[in-house]
């Protein structure tokens, strides 16, 4: 099974997995879960329709990331997975 | 029933009506006790236990100058364990991590209701998913000798760890391999309860000026040690490195300074976080710049403030806590360097320093758009700490700022409605951010001396909109249920309600 890891745990970062899937599935852990975790989903699914994928396994670990960590963390993630093809 | 304020009260307490209300009520004190004949040694917490005839439903009251290296309040905590007492309320003017036992007390029904000014760590964590049967009844650092000396908060038995205990039983922290400094927060314990312990490792045989007078003292423990000197005070308090803590703190400094509050005679608080000692620091610079000496400051000392006094930038020094090494060996040795009671330093009913403060510089969890500010709950309701002296010095300082970063971890920090209000609006006159600073509309005075100011001074609610431009607008989130504690408001009213969560 390919995967990627992107991120931390640090405050203000978010760690995260990425692993080959036959479907879309994303799981949310955050710190601020009950007041972000709509807007960390979109960003998460933007983010993968501008990668054009559509179906992966996503676990974010958030500690209070903004968008464009979120973003560029699940970048990596994505990129760290393929290259492992 | 609500408050003023619109939060709500249970049954039972007395709604908070607005800062100054008790300036429309006398101060009640309950008769002081005094021991002509001594006091009496005994062997150990278990002995008084028996001695004391400790029993289900008593109240227990403790301070915290040892902070997160107290052992003394977890010997006591042991013996009603041990003993399988109920319903005992115990009420420590604070609880820190390291105070985890509790917890166990708490589940089992061994402690069912809580006094204290601040808590945090396990036992916050207990509290908030509901497991003290009764009440978490969080007071002020200025409020609680206020209930202590009315009878309001009527302690059983204060066990009080002291540093150094003379033949007299005076008692003082300056000494012994426990020195903590100032023992203020220990004051109307001793002066109120029925009954006094001291619970000392080492004796002397006479205390010149012992802040604890020993005519109070019923019984004194000898032990081995009353605490881990590692967790009682930090080695030392520093200066943020943080360019953004350093930013709000010069920011800070130069408001004061244009709003004419630097001046001879200045009197002033901070707290001992890194951001607050920088804002001292800046301070300090101006006052050195234009050759200005301030009267006093007053607090929870660090050893900042100490070299302050040693360069001559102050008369004095008001000390109700230390916070490091330095202000342990300055107020034991410097005395223009006062150790005072929770009492003087801000009980509303007393002659108290907060009164006299010039200006106080406070942290924030959430501040709202009425300028209400949250150091009690985190955003989801759960407790991790309390005022302290918060909203006495609030109330009290001419000027009230407050400082904190604008986002903390993607969570603005100004709130439509802070989650739970620890210190009211009407005391709070400016908040200084890394964006930008906002003052209380209340305070046109202020308004009026900055209007020509070259600072970044925007209104609260620009503020929380270029916080939602960075982060995104939260959800709301609603927080109800069952209460597990009240903030009680340093008059005894209460001005919210902390829920299970």
């Amino acid at each position: 099974m390919k995967r990627g890891i992107a991120g931390s745990l640090e405050s203000n970062d978010a760690l995260i997995t990425v692993k080959e899937s036959d479907k879309l599935n994303i799981t949310i852990k955050s710190i601020v879960y009950d007041f972000f975790h709509t807007q960390i989903e979109k960003v998460i699914r933007e983010t993968l329709t501008e990668l054009g994928v559509d179906k992966i396994d996503v676990v974010c670990d958030d500690k209070g990331a903004l968008d464009y960590t979120i973003k560029a963390r699940l970048v990596t993630a994505v990129k760290r997975m393929e290259g492992g093809k | 029933m609500k408050n003023s304020l619109g939060r709500f009260v249970p049954d039972g307490y007395i709604p908070f009506e607005n800062s100054s209300a008790h300036k429309a009520k006398k101060r009640v004190t309950v008769k002081e006790k005094h021991i002509s004949q001594g006091f009496e040694e005994l062997a150990d917490i278990s002995e008084m236990f028996d001695k004391l005839k400790i029993s289900d439903g008593m109240t227990l009251s403790f301070h915290h100058h040892l902070r997160n290296g107290d052992y003394v309040l977890n010997a006591v905590a042991e013996q009603i364990k041990k003993r399988n007492l109920k319903n005992m309320k115990i009420a420590p003017s604070s609880i820190f991590p390291n105070n985890k036992i509790l917890v166990e007390l708490i589940e089992n029904g061994n402690i069912t209701d809580i006094y204290t000014d601040y808590v945090n760590g396990p036992v916050a964590e207990a509290i908030s998913r509901g497991k003290l049967k009764g009440m978490c009844v969080m007071h002020t650092h200025g409020g609680r000798p206020a209930a202590i000396e009315s009878g309001a908060l009527k302690i059983d038995v204060a066990i009080l760890a002291v540093p150094v205990v003379d033949r007299s039983g005076n008692g003082s922290g300056f000494g012994g391999k426990s020195a903590c400094g100032s023992l203020g927060y220990a004051v109307s314990d001793l002066m109120y309860a029925d009954k006094v312990v001291f619970v000392t490792d080492t004796f002397t045989d006479k205390l010149i000026n012992a802040q604890l007078n020993g005519t109070y003292v019923d019984y004194v423990i000898k032990t081995d040690a009353i605490g881990d000197p590692a967790g009682i005070v930090s080695g030392t308090t520093k200066i943020t490195g943080d360019p953004v803590g350093l930013k709000i703190a010069r920011n800070t400094a130069e408001l004061l300074d244009e709003l004419g509050y630097i001046k001879n005679g200045l009197s002033m608080q901070t707290g001992a976080g890194g951001t607050s000692l920088a804002v001292a620091h800046y301070v300090k610079n101006v006052m050195k710049a234009k050759g200005i000496k301030g009267s006093f400051a007053s607090g929870g000392i660090t050893g900042y403030f100490t070299e302050m006094l040693q360069e001559d930038l102050f008369n004095e020094l008001y000390d109700v806590q230390c916070f490091d090494l330095k202000a342990v060996k300055s107020v034991s040795s410097d005395p223009r360097h006062k150790a005072i009671s929770g009492s003087r330093y801000a009980n509303p009913y007393d002659d108290n320093v907060a009164d006299k403060l010039d200006f106080v510089i406070l942290g924030a969890t959430e501040i709202d758009l009425n300028f209400n500010v949250n150091v009690t709950t985190d955003s989801h309701g759960m407790l991790l700490g309390g005022s302290g002296g918060h909203s006495d010095t609030a109330h009290g300082a001419k000027v009230t700022v407050i400082t904190t970063n604008l986002v903390k971890s993607r969570l603005p920090i100004i709130k439509d409605n802070v989650t739970t209000v620890t210190t009211p609006g009407e005391d709070v006159d400016v908040l200084v951010t890394e964006r930008g600073i906002a003052i209380n509309p209340r305070r046109k005075d202020l308004l009026e001396k900055v209007k020509n100011s070259k600072l970044p001074i925007i209104t609260i609610n620009q503020l929380q909109e270029i916080a939602y431009s960075i982060t995104g607008k939260p959800e709301i989130k609603e927080i109800s249920g069952k209460p597990v504690g009240v903030v009680v408001y340093r008059d005894g009213t209460v001005i919210d309600t902390v829920y299970k969560i």
